[in-house]
């Protein structure tokens, strides 16, 4: 599950930093139309993309999505079809990967077998034209970092997962690329050791004030770390945007569900003025009184979806919320901290509330099969008007 | 299950024992008699009907006359040395021929592999010695090589190839390619892509990658590959008496000729230990080499 703590505190943190909104500043990446095509397949499809200075970028989507293809692009291991790269204004198609100022973490590491870590992380500053005599303190440096000195004289197979991963990220960010990019990083870890190297991650891309393009399928991932986060759909861009306006304010169906958990409901549209709108959406119930940021038209097909934990559920009925609906309680998902009620209401329809469990499991104030009233406020969920996805 | 675990441990023992200990002590015993006009030609013979006294004279007979007598020779020190540099070269020759056939297999496309290997191991359904042969069809001086390059008009007078070392090296590396390409295919083929990536990545060209990643990561089956060949090499003998000369000194074809032509089993037997010490040497070597492969993969 999303925990919501989590990207708030990030946040908050780096509200200050928002290049996107700036219309004077240059992006370091930008794609230009491209497209991508393997054979018949189509794996980008007239792309645009501005991703700034120092900024941590989340590319995510269900595999398949073409996130994979994009970075390899960054990284110069895949040519577009149609369409330019730029980074720095200057246009990479014909630059090889071994000349970017580009370096990647591969997903499965790729460390070098039969090499050190030490030599693992002193094999790009070999490479370039580093003295010899930097080339040590370098290296120590960047095992400082990662916090693996003890361990510069292992081979790879000596040590952990986590580590490895570590030894991965010293390597790619030890010639200190201007992007930096990381293929999955995280997916090899066990759920705990993610969340501690999330953590890390954005500690080290602050302190070295470095570009990262992430990819991943993991959207509490995407959240957590990134500054912005491109959600993508069959090779194209569905939404990009900070992860608190992914969450609050998707632009699509697709993206409501993509990122946490949603109550999804269809129904016919009114306009009420002043941006309220009146959803007709089953026989019996009263129309759900929502907000829509775009206009809608009278009588169209919309969608409107409520995230669980913005539905209260309460054993009266609350007079103060302008939706309110009665059910009964079908399924409870205990998950601790929480619980999401599955609440059944006349019509069939099933809709997910989430309340937190400030009382004992004992003194719950409800359990299966008990009658409940649902509400939630006309701005608690999204109207949208495009049920497509796009 | 100790019992079970004793017969597991016992299987292969008793294997190395009747197929590897038991003849190597006869062959020891032969070398240490003396040549004789007898069946077999050679005393002293172990004889039990003379029960102690029979034994204690057995083994007062042996000597270590005929090791003495190869170090006095210097037909067969040169002959050891020869064999080295023959086994030597053509090993080197072979890796340089079979490294790329290797390269080329593991880095083919998915579907095309089954029918490359194929093809490495297809001449191994034909007899060896048929193989040999037709190579003095190939490079004898109106063989197929002759005529095409005289066809061709490369060259005016036929190339004696067919009777000198040059036809020995032809013949080793092409008998024990398939020994050598293998062990590397699969050290190339089971060679992560994305290390090659990552090495691009950090600043290679496609050819410092391969030098720095790929080879070093190939080693195991360079390794592998170069004893396969040497060890057989060095005691070869139907490849140097079929395609080489009467210059073409080999340590296997000097032991086959002391034991058929000479009946001098003392003596030969005596070369065949010394040839077994030599190649104890680079066995143990290679084994070395497979434990540590074992142990970096585990």
């Amino acid at each position: 599950m999303f925990k919501h703590g989590d990207f708030m505190a990030h946040s908050s943190s780096t509200s200050t930093f928002a290049p996107w909104e700036d219309s004077e500043q240059k992006p370091l990446i930008q794609f230009k139309n491209v497209t991508k095509r393997f054979g018949s397949f189509t794996a980008i499809d007239n792309l645009n993309l501005d991703i700034f200075e120092q900024e941590f970028f989340a590319l995510l989507g269900p595999s398949g999505c073409g996130k994979t293809t994009l970075m390899r692009m960054l990284a110069g291991f895949e040519s577009a079809t149609e369409g330019t790269i730029l980074l720095d204004g200057q246009d990479m198609a014909p630059v090889p990967p071994n000349k970017r100022a580009v370096n990647m973490m591969f997903q499965s590491y790729a460390l070098f077998p039969h090499l050190t870590v030490a030599d693992n992380v002193a094999f790009g500053l070999k490479r370039s034209d580093m003295p010899k005599s930097e080339i040590e303190g370098r290296v120590d440096e960047m095992l400082r970092l990662v916090r693996l000195e003890k361990f510069a004289t292992r081979k790879p197979h000596q040590i952990s997962g986590g580590q490895r991963q570590r030894v991965a990220l010293a390597r790619s960010l030890a010639k200190a690329p201007k992007l930096l990019l990381l293929d999955e990083p995280l997916g090899a870890l066990d759920k705990k050791l993610r969340q501690d190297t999330q953590f890390e991650l954005m500690d080290i891309q602050e302190k070295t004030g470095t570009t990262f393009v992430i990819v991943t399928h993991d959207q509490e991932e995407a959240m957590t770390v990134a500054s912005r986060v491109a959600v993508m759909d069959e090779g194209r861009l569905v939404q990009v945007d900070t992860p608190a306006r992914i969450y609050e304010n998707p632009n699509s169906v697709y993206v409501a569900d993509f990122i946490g958990d949603v109550n999804i409901i269809e129904g016919n549209a009114s306009n009420k003025g002043d941006g309220l709108v009146e959803i007709n959406w089953a026989e019996g119930q009263p129309a759900i009184q929502g907000t829509a940021t775009n206009a809608v038209q009278d009588g169209t097909r919309v969608t409107f979806a409520i995230r669980p934990e913005k539905v209260s559920i309460t054993q009266e009925r609350v007079s103060d919320k302008a939706n309110c609906i009665e059910g009964k309680v079908l399924d409870i998902a205990y998950l601790g901290n929480i619980s999401t009620y599955h609440v059944e209401l006349p019509s069939g329809h099933v809709i997910k509330a989430q309340a937190a469990n400030n009382r004992r499991l004992a003194r719950r104030s409800f359990t299966w099969e008990d009658a409940v009233w649902l509400s939630f406020t006309d701005t608690a969920g999204i109207v949208l008007s495009d049920n497509a996805g796009g | 299950m100790n019992v079970r675990r004793l017969f597991l441990i016992f299987v292969p023992y008793l294997w190395l024992l009747a197929l590897f200990l038991v003849p190597f002590l006869i062959v020891l015993k032969i070398a240490l008699s003396d040549g004789a006009l007898a069946i077999p030609p050679y005393i002293p013979t172990l004889d039990f009907s003379n029960g102690w006294e029979g034994i204690k004279t057995f083994f007062a007979g042996l000597d270590m006359e005929n090791f003495i007598f190869l170090t006095e020779d210097e037909l067969y020190w040169r002959a050891y040395l020869s064999s080295l540099q023959i086994a030597a070269i053509s090993t080197a020759i072979t890796l340089l021929v079979g490294y790329p056939i290797a390269y080329g297999m593991a880095k083919a496309p998915d579907e095309w592999r089954p029918t490359l290997m194929m093809l490495v191991i297809l001449p191994f359904w034909t007899s060896f010695l048929i193989r040999v042969y037709s190579w003095m069809g190939i490079l004898s001086q109106e063989g197929f090589l002759n005529q095409f390059l005289l066809w061709t008009g490369i060259i005016n007078d036929p190339l004696t190839i067919l009777n000198t070392n040059t036809a020995v090296y032809i013949g080793i590396v092409y008998t024990y390619l398939p020994f050598m390409i293998l062990p590397i295919y699969a050290a190339i083929e089971k060679l992560d892509e994305s290390l090659l990536e990552a090495a691009e990545d950090l600043g290679c060209s496609r050819m410092q990658a391969f030098w720095l990643v790929t080879i070093p990561l190939s080693k195991s089956g360079i390794i592998a590959g170069c004893f396969l060949v040497f060890i057989p090499a060095l005691g070869e003998f139907v490849i140097p008496s079929v395609l080489g000369g009467s210059k073409t000194l080999m340590i296997g074809k000097v032991l086959w000729e002391e034991f058929f032509s000479n009946r001098d089993w003392p003596v030969a037997s005596a070369v065949a230990v010394i040839l077994l010490l030599i190649l104890v040497i680079p066995i143990i070597l290679f084994q070395r080499n497979e434990q540590k492969q074992r142990e970096s993969e585990g």
